[in-house]
């Protein structure tokens, strides 16, 4: 098992094939990932990597997490995650993941937090049909019906589905199409839509009910040199060739 | 500009090298060349009627609608303006037209249904 990424959801957008098909795909940034720190057996009892991303200002970062950061060697990061890992493909930390780590037309899981929808009723958060239009209906035509039996069990079951909070949860895409990568720019194109607002975290991982190609770069896509700001763009350009094609 | 911008004018850059847009709007009359597949060979079938809206502007996501009367039939096709299907558009006739979106076509038949033509057309400069 080898590490995900954590991007950031840009937002969706469509791309024209030349076969004249049109795929409806979600824009996934990956933002300055870098590994942070490594979890391993002897220490943690667990093999994983700790995943940093986006950059936050070092004032607004606490103290504690300026010292983690400066362990690592990275610039302060926004958006940290840990991926599990097996242990032979743990990456050395300061790394840098970039967005070939994914191939063309390989599944993808991608989690995110959905999109907050406040109180929703029952209609609308389980999918219940509400009640009639006409027939005597009054006030109620949106209300769940019965919630349960008569004196006998006297209780409403624990799992009900009623009105509540929806949204604004954890929730996990599976076996989405990655239709295209670009690792210039930073930029997985994903086919479909991933849960969440624009601009929201998701983390991305191979997808775990299909088998993974055997060509995947294997622990990880990985650029390890510190990317400097002012020749960043020098070294982009010869990547860019073979990501656009 | 967000990167999202950017990946699609990336796109419609070496989209717009395949095949040049012309300058039209609703009230156009417009000539659509369109690949169809048949089994394993593409052939182009030509569909002219009046561009009757423009949706989603110039970007990546615009589309037109033009609008015939088949075999007395009133047909309708959405077409993407960047689509990689379309072979090529060119403008057949100029409209005069005081709306943007001429659904109001759709009400009526013949005599009624007719646009005039717009004899002091004069193309936008280069920047388009």
């Amino acid at each position: 098992m080898r590490s995900g990424v954590i991007a950031k959801k840009l937002g969706m957008t469509r791309l024209f094939q030349d076969d004249g098909k049109q795929i409806p795909v979600t824009v996934l940034h990956l933002d300055n990932l870098q590994v942070l720190a490594q979890r391993t057996i002897n220490r943690d009892g667990y093999t994983a990597v700790q995943l940093g991303s986006g950059s936050a200002k070092a004032k607004r970062v606490s103290k504690a997490m300026r010292g983690h950061f400066a362990m690592a060697q990275v610039a302060p990061k926004r958006k940290l995650t840990e991926f599990r890992v097996s242990p032979e493909n743990l990456i050395d930390v300061g790394a840098e993941i970039t967005a070939d780590h994914f191939l063309p037309g390989q599944k993808v899981d991608v989690s995110g937090t959905s999109i907050g929808k406040g109180f929703a009723g029952a209609m609308k958060r389980h999918n219940f049909a509400g009640l009639r239009a006409t027939h005597g209906v009054s006030v109620s035509h949106r209300s769940h019906g019965s919630t349960g039996q008569c004196q006998d069990p006297g209780k409403v079951f624990k799992g009900k589905k009623m009105a509540g909070h929806l949204g604004n949860s954890r929730v996990t895409t599976q076996n989405l199409e990655v239709v295209q990568t670009d690792a210039e720019n930073g930029l997985i194109l994903v086919k479909g839509s991933v849960p969440g607002s624009k601009g929201g975290w998701v983390t991305i991982r191979d997808a775990c009910k299909k088998k993974v190609p055997d060509n995947l770069p294997m622990p990880g896509a990985i650029r390890k040199a510190e990317p400097v700001v002012e020749n960043a763009d020098d070294s982009q350009v010869e990547e860019s060739g073979e990501a656009e094609s | 500009m967000d990167l999202i911008a950017k990946f699609n004018d990336r796109q419609l850059e070496a989209l717009k090298l395949k095949k040049d847009i012309p300058d039209f709007k609703a009230g156009d009359t417009v000539r659509v060349g369109f690949k169809v597949t048949e089994g394993n060979r593409t052939r182009v079938q030509n569909y002219e009627g009046v561009c009757i809206a423009r949706k989603g502007g110039g970007g990546i996501d615009g589309t037109f609608t033009v609008r015939k009367i088949s075999f007395g039939e009133g047909v309708e096709r959405v077409f993407p303006l960047h689509s990689t299907n379309i072979d090529s558009i060119t403008v057949v006739r100029r409209g005069k037209v005081r709306r943007a979106k001429l659904y109001y076509l759709r009400n009526r038949r013949g005599k009624a249904a007719r646009i005039a033509e717009k004899t002091n057309y004069r193309p936008k400069s280069e920047t388009s």
